[in-house]
């Protein structure tokens, strides 16, 4: 959804999120809702700015959101609160799972299926009975070895099997009232530490903001994705949303709220390990991604969208192989390098430490601020051959080897450290041209108003003249093993004295031409499969539809009179829609279930959808349609006039995910890998596929450990972005933000004999930092299952370079990760805390 | 040539009395427009009257996407602020994107490449040619030494667990693709991770 579109919303919950601080732009939205009668709820384990102007604050500890959310869900059912109309009709509600399903509550915290030699799940019991249904190739799934089969063919044969009366034990609806019975108000108030009066009150809240003629959104940040369950609270969130008729409608979804200008664009356009552009599978060594025809076999899904993946797969390849790729080769699918497992960053790390990796690029990004275990990552990087790094400025990564912890420490000397290190000047946004992505799809175009300072240069001019050399240095090899690099298509244009590369003759090619005469497609509906298209990114079709039209520079909003959804506003993937699964804002019949929460209706006489919005479904496919099985249907064929959630294989919002995520069907609460406490809900403690490498150099404490009582969560600042180099090196930002700091709750402080501005000294079992210590009500301590728990709070932004300096909180977090995004666990682990400094050189000791 | 002509108390006080807005606000003119025109404020220009350059700037620090207007003159900057067109910011800014022009112009910007020789104990400068060069150098002979084009299985993998990048989701989408084909369809990275997990 749109940012703006909040402003449309009948309640707001803010949860995983620090929107007023963190997104204070996009939060005016949520304020103009607030103005106009929704109400504005926060739940998080601080109160900031955003519980200051919320309506109601329900403080919770930090990584208990799934045992908060999951009694929303109960108590919708329980008290009969859901949208019937739209949950019965475009969710998974009614359908029945197999016999075999087995819930935690069963299993004392494991789903059926568990395979406890390989630590892992087979999804056979998952799912729909007699059915085999495809996991969405849209899902971010890390190493994932299942695969599609013939079975998946049976979605073809007919429609998957329901009990609308939703009196079958293992229909969904049956199933998700018994997985949440146990998440009772009192469970709520045991686990999380929230009182449950405010729990109700928030719960009522979300479920007033429902039926035809209200929406609610939930907005959520990194505070939901750094957990070893990150994936499985924002499904929590689905589910609610979906229950309630809040998806594809106007004020209605799930807002991600994301912290890079373009962290959106470059998950769609993948500097990612486990992606190929527009979310297709990077192929992979251990599936049967042999050849190019294998690999469609295993991974286009028989029904739905994703059935046309062929096309976008062959369009990428004849867009980066060209004339090399013919038929015969598989238009050069062989080239593409295949994966063997999880490359993300957390291996990443132990992967340069144990020395299988040589030579590192870090192209804007900082991992000795950013990284997990920070001092593990800065010892890491001196096992480097070479590293090279483009920034603006000197970053803590670049400078690790004479101004890093073990070399601080004493540990190892420069001379000791044999990386060849390269620091080349960028240049920024406004220094050149090219689009960013924002966090809802929006990809806008900024110009180049002036040139970067001396040898300061874009990243598109060090990755097109560093291609260019090696090309050539590869020029005459004959080894088939160089390939790759030589047919690899490489011809942009560039211009000026210092041969910028043509950023638009880019994204032409990511929006993709006809082959070979290269005349722009202005549709994805228009790519093919037989090599007579060549595309970088189908779902950016669109953005640059002509030869001289760049959709992504078009500055036209629309005015006061509406609608609103500023489609001359830049280019919203896919194909200019700014609400997806927009179908599902009109009733079956294709009315619009409200005046009020209009966006897309059928029109009966035109016979086609219509609607302030680019319309997300065939725009001729009438809402009585329905699918002739006798022809065993494909695609879009088998998905019925009223199956809005077109990507998925049934075409129905998935409450219960069959395929596709590694830690099971239905989100379950677990306790951090690192916590104070017992799981009180279940026997299993955390997730039980939750990646943890537990190794000396990152080692990770059992629950309850009393040398590590406290809960620590990190967070951002207002002025200040991620790693800090930005705003710690710019005098405006640093001046109003200098220095690291820990917020500390005044009991815990009075119990420690901590003073606000006292230096303390926090620690984990992978390392000390020295802060000062901010006493503050902001943080409350929690009565959890009988025991007093404290929270203390570190903004993870600071380093040693720039104006605004302090340690470095990430030397205290440790690599562990969710099974299936191996994203960290930052949000939620444990510490302890006393007052004092370390005994450091600077510090006289 | 005119005689000079010096202004005398007298001349001032009438200058006063013309400019002061009060006496004109009792003779009717409004406080809001004519009356508030003064011989000081009649010479204050627009302080981007000079610029000869506007464009459009998306801000470089979060994902909310607010539009920007940046400003030059003589190929310099001279001003950054909230583009008032946008459905996003409607010409507002945070404290980040207000800092922007401030990260354009910081002192602590770099110009030169600098190189640190293995075993070093200071930065060098050197010229981004040979700094090129040299890259392109270690990355071709990385690459070659550990690049695997079959598995033991005969399975053909072509990629090289020896290289790897980070970063991206601070760049353009037009540099994401050209890093990501590069590295992925060029040369058989699968090392290549950015922000997003971060
Ligand atoms: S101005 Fe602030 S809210 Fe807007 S994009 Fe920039 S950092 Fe984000």
């Amino acid at each position: 959804m749109p940012q703006w579109d909040l402003a449309n919303a009948d309640c707001i919950l803010v949860m995983g999120s620090n929107m007023a601080e963190n997104h204070p732009i996009a939060f005016r939205f949520a304020l103009q809702a607030k103005q106009k009668g929704a109400t504005l709820i926060h739940a998080d384990p601080r109160f900031t700015r955003t519980s200051a102007l919320a309506d109601i604050h329900a403080p919770i500890r930090a990584g208990t959101d799934i045992a908060f959310l999951g009694g929303i869900i109960r108590h919708i059912l329980e008290n009969d609160l859901w949208f019937k109309d739209y949950a019965l009709n475009y969710t998974n509600l009614a359908t029945i799972i197999e016999d075999a399903f087995e819930d935690p509550s069963q299993n004392d915290g494991k789903f059926s299926g568990w395979d406890e030699a390989k630590k892992s799940y087979s999804y056979e019991s998952w799912q729909y009975k007699g059915e085999f249904v495809p996991s969405s190739l849209a899902e971010h799934f890390v190493n994932t070895t299942e695969s599609f089969s013939d079975q998946t063919k049976r979605l073809q044969q007919g429609p998957t099997p329901k009990d609308e009366t939703l009196q079958h034990p293992n229909c969904v609806y049956q199933i998700l009232k018994r997985h949440f019975a146990p998440y009772t108000p009192e469970m709520v108030e045991r686990v999380t530490g929230c009182p449950k009066e405010t729990f109700v009150k928030v719960a009522d809240a979300l479920a007033r903001a429902s039926g035809r003629e209200k929406t609610g959104t939930i907005c959520y940040a990194v505070g939901w994705t750094h957990h070893s369950t990150g994936v499985q609270m924002i499904r929590a969130a689905a589910i609610i949303q979906l229950l309630l008729g809040n998806v594809g409608r106007p004020g209605g979804g799930i807002l991600a709220l994301r912290g890079h200008s373009s962290i959106q664009g470059s998950t769609d356009i993948p500097t990612l390990y486990n992606l190929l552009p527009g979310y297709l599978p990077q192929p992979h060594g251990l599936k049967p991604h042999h050849s190019l025809q294998d690999y469609i076999d295993h991974e286009t899904t028989p029904t739905g969208w994703w059935h046309n993946f062929p096309k976008y797969i062959v369009s990428l390849l004849r867009a980066w192989y060209g004339e090399a790729g013919m038929k015969e080769n598989g238009w050069g699918f062989e080239w593409l390098p295949k994966i063997m497992g999880d490359h993300s960053q957390n291996p990443m790390t132990l992967a340069i430490e144990d020395g299988l990796i040589k030579g590192l690029f870090l192209l804007g990004q900082n991992p000795a601020v950013g990284g997990s275990n920070a001092a593990l990552v800065q010892k890491a990087l001196g096992k480097l051959d070479w590293m090279v790094v483009t920034d603006f400025t000197e970053t803590e990564t670049a400078s690790f080897w004479y101004k890093g912890k073990p070399v601080q420490a004493g540990e190892l000397a420069p001379k000791d450290i044999k990386t060849e290190v390269f620091l080349l000047p960028t240049s920024l946004a406004g220094e050149k041209a090219g689009t960013f992505t924002n966090t809802h799809r929006l990809i806008q175009w900024h110009d180049k108003v002036v040139d970067g300072p001396g040898d300061g240069r874009s990243d598109l001019w060090f990755v097109y003249h560093l291609g260019r050399r090696l090309k050539e240095l590869y020029r005459s090899s004959a080894d088939p093993r160089d390939l790759p690099i030589r047919y690899l298509t490489w011809d942009y244009p560039v211009e000026g004295e210092r041969e910028e590369p043509d950023a638009e003759a880019v994204l032409r090619e990511i929006n993709g031409y006809t082959w070979p005469d290269r005349q722009q497609i202005a549709d994805f509906k228009d790519l093919k499969d037989d090599g007579t298209t060549a595309c970088g990114c189908w779902i950016y079709t669109g953005v640059f539809p002509k030869n001289d039209h760049n959709q992504a520079r078009s500055r036209k909003p629309d005015g006061p009179d509406g609608p609103g959804t500023h489609l001359g506003w830049g280019f919203a993937w896919p194909s200019n829609r700014r609400t997806l699964v927009n179908r599902a804002s009109a009733d079956p019949a294709g009315k619009p279930w409200s005046e009020r929460k209009k966006l897309a209706w059928w029109d009966a006489e035109k016979g086609e959808w219509d609607g302030y919005d680019q319309v997300d479904f065939s725009t001729e496919k009438a809402p009585d349609y329905t699918p002739d099985w006798s022809k065993e249907p494909a695609g879009m064929d088998a998905l019925s006039g009223t199956d809005p959630f077109i990507m998925i294989s049934d075409g129905r919002g998935a409450l219960f995910v069959p395929s596709g995520l590694k830690d099971g069907p239905l989100p379950t609460h677990y306790e951090p890998v690192e916590s104070p406490v017992r799981n009180p809900l279940y026997g299993q403690q955390h997730n039980p596929t939750a990646k943890i490498w537990d190794r000396p150099d990152n080692p990770v404490h059992v629950p309850e450990d009393p040398r590590y009582p406290h809960v620590l969560t990190t967070y951002r600042l207002t002025e200040h972005h991620s790693g800090g180099t930005p705003t710690r090196s710019v005098a405006s930002t640093a001046e109003l933000q200098p220095e690291g700091f820990s917020e500390i709750a005044p009991e815990l402080a009075k119990e420690l004999g901590i003073e606000n501005l006292d230096w303390v000294v926090l620690s984990t079992p992978r390392g000390e930092v020295e802060t000062r210590a901010l006493v503050t009500e902001r943080l409350q301590p929690f009565r959890i299952d009988g025991r007093l728990v404290h929270q203390i709070g570190m903004p993870w932004h600071f380093g040693w370079n720039g104006y605004a300096t302090g340690d470095i909180a990430n030397v205290l977090t440790a690599i562990v990760g969710d099974p299936n995004t191996g994203m960290h666990e930052n949000k939620a682990l444990t510490c302890n805390l006393r007052k004092g400094r370390l005994d450091r050189p600077q510090n006289g000791g | 040539m005119k005689p000079i002509r010096r202004r005398t108390l007298a001349d001032h006080a009438r200058g006063f009395l013309r400019d002061w807005s009060l006496p004109r606000q009792l003779r009717g003119e409004s406080p809001y427009s004519d009356a508030a025109k003064s011989t000081g404020s009649a010479k204050l220009r627009p302080r981007l009257e000079e610029a000869d350059k506007v464009g459009t700037n998306i801000c470089p620090y979060c994902a909310v996407g607010c539009a920007q207007l940046m400003y030059a003159k003589d190929g310099t900057l001279i001003h950054v602020e909230g583009d008032p067109r946008s459905p996003i910011n409607q010409g507002t800014l945070c404290p980040k994107g207000a800092a922007t022009f401030g990260w354009l112009t910081s002192e602590l910007r770099m110009s030169k490449v600098l190189y640190r020789a293995p075993h070093a104990d200071r930065w060098e400068e050197k010229p981004l040619d040979w700094a090129m060069d040299r890259i392109a150098h270690l990355a071709k002979r990385t690459r070659d030494e550990t690049f695997v084009h079959k598995l033991p299985d005969g399975t053909v993998v072509n990629h090289t667990l020896g290289m790897a990048s980070l970063g991206g989701a601070t760049l353009d989408n037009e540099e994401n693709y050209l890093i990501k084909k590069l590295f992925s369809g060029g040369l058989g990275m699968v090392w290549i991770e950015n922000q997003a997990r971060v």
